[in-house]
């Protein structure tokens, strides 16, 4: 206070003329600023900035990386999808044309199995008859002569004639039944 | 300042009591030293000038002494700062690739500026350190001597005097006084110009603050009190004014020595 009391007696300095020891002083008080900010904080945080820029750029290529990943594995994805259908429908086909061939195949193995059965049938039926009418000749055979012989009332086993004469009466009877036939 | 300016002058000096208008002038910014320190008297604006110093290194240091990738509230407003004078002023004027050099001086420059001017209406501090000549013309002589240097660095002993007194053949019969007229502008009367600028825009301020707090208190005496009321609305729209003009002062000053710069830097004044 009595600071100004003492400096209004004192001749005031022109203005515009700089006091040395200020001059001084100011230039040592921005020294200091400049000297913290530019050697030491200033550095610190470009350090950082420079980190965060880092950080964020990696992050978008982070980013778009993992986006064409994505879509290399749709992709893929895609594809394979793609190659099942395909591979289904394929499948089906085949499946269907073999059904086709399998069924064409039985039918013709019943076809075969049915004509085998009907021609072992008629061969049976073949041999059967053979026999039965060799086992008829022989027992119409027989019959006829104990008839013939009943009715003659003499015997007639001399067998060799009796089989000529049986096997001639038969024969007849053959040819009868042919010509009726 | 103005509180304890009024204190200083006889107190009980009010308006109708036969008693003159104690008023502001050039004493207002004279100090008597606090104390004498290695022969150099120091006074309340040295103080303050030291203070202001420790303000901004103690701002940057609580903002980037561990910077965070994710920046705290403190490295937040820091790096506005930082990047306010990075990007606005260095990057605009000198442009990236050359201006990186001098980001650390323009940003040192810029926040020193302005805390000098916010003295001025901080309370128990109130005085603008920049309203006395030495302290801009310091800053100015810095921004001077980097200006002369990167002239030479840059074109050599005649490009650079070439490019301080603005030569350019295409000129023709004007050139003569086109030289002189750049010699006297860019060598003696830019840095005057640069220091006083600031200076002087500091000194009104501070003038007219002081000259409406003296003012107020001279007027309380009767109907006095009607004006003390006006001249005290003044003081605060005054202080509001100059919060306003004391960063646009340091802007403009930062401004300017990066335009000095660019200058020494292109190739054509």
């Amino acid at each position: 206070m009595n600071a100004l009391l003492l400096a209004q007696a004192e001749e005031p300095q022109p203005p515009l003329i700089p006091h040395l020891d200020e001059l001084v002083i100011g230039l040592i008080a921005f020294v200091i600023v400049f000297g913290f900010l530019a050697k030491k904080l200033l550095p610190n945080i470009n350090k950082v900035l420079e980190q965060r820029r880092e950080a964020i750029e990696g992050g978008i290529e982070k980013a778009e990386s993992a986006q064409i990943e994505a879509q290399s594995v749709l992709e893929q994805y895609k594809a394979q999808l793609a190659e099942a259908r395909h591979e289904a429908a394929r499948l089906r086909q085949e499946a269907t044309e073999q059904g086709t061939a399998i069924i064409q195949e039985m039918k013709a193995e019943g076809q075969r199995q049915r004509e085998e059965i009907i021609a072992a049938g008629h061969t049976q039926i073949a041999a059967d008859r053979k026999a039965a009418s060799a086992s008829l000749r022989q027992d119409v055979g027989k019959l006829a002569t104990d008839l013939a012989g009943k009715l003659v009332g003499e015997s007639l086993e001399d067998s060799a004639r009796q089989s000529r004469t049986i096997d001639r009466f038969l024969d007849e009877l053959e040819e009868k039944a042919e010509a009726v036939r | 300042m103005s509180a304890d300016q009024t204190l200083a002058f006889d107190p009980d000096c009010h308006i109708f009591s036969g008693c003159g208008f104690p008023a502001p002038g050039l004493h207002t910014f004279m100090y008597e030293p606090i104390a004498t320190v290695g022969g150099i008297e120091f006074t309340k604006p040295m103080l303050l000038a030291i203070l202001g110093s420790i303000v901004v290194v103690g701002f940057f240091w609580a903002a980037f002494n561990k910077p965070k990738l994710i920046p705290g509230k403190m490295q937040m407003v820091g790096e506005a700062g930082y990047d306010f004078v990075r990007r606005g002023i260095v990057y605009e004027i000198i442009g990236k690739k050359d201006g990186e050099k001098y980001v650390p001086f323009m940003v040192s420059l810029f926040f020193f500026v302005w805390i000098m001017n916010l003295w001025s209406i901080i309370p128990l501090a109130q005085f603008p350190v920049t309203s006395l000549i030495a302290f801009p013309a310091g800053l100015a002589l810095i921004v001077y001597v980097m200006w002369i240097s990167l002239t030479f660095k840059k074109h050599g002993f005649v490009g650079g005097w070439k490019n301080i007194v603005g030569y350019d053949k295409s000129l023709g019969a004007i050139l003569p006084m086109v030289v002189v007229l750049e010699f006297f502008s860019n060598l003696l009367i830019r840095p005057f110009t640069h220091a006083v600028r600031l200076f002087a825009n500091m000194f009104a301020g501070h003038l007219l603050i002081v000259m409406f707090s003296l003012a107020t208190w001279y007027l309380m005496n009767g109907l006095g009190f009607v004006y003390a009321g006006a001249s005290f609305v003044m003081v605060l729209v005054m202080t509001a004014f100059e919060l306003f003009i004391q960063a646009v002062q340091a802007y403009v000053f930062v401004l300017l020595a990066c335009s000095y710069i660019q200058g020494a830097l292109s190739e054509h004044h």
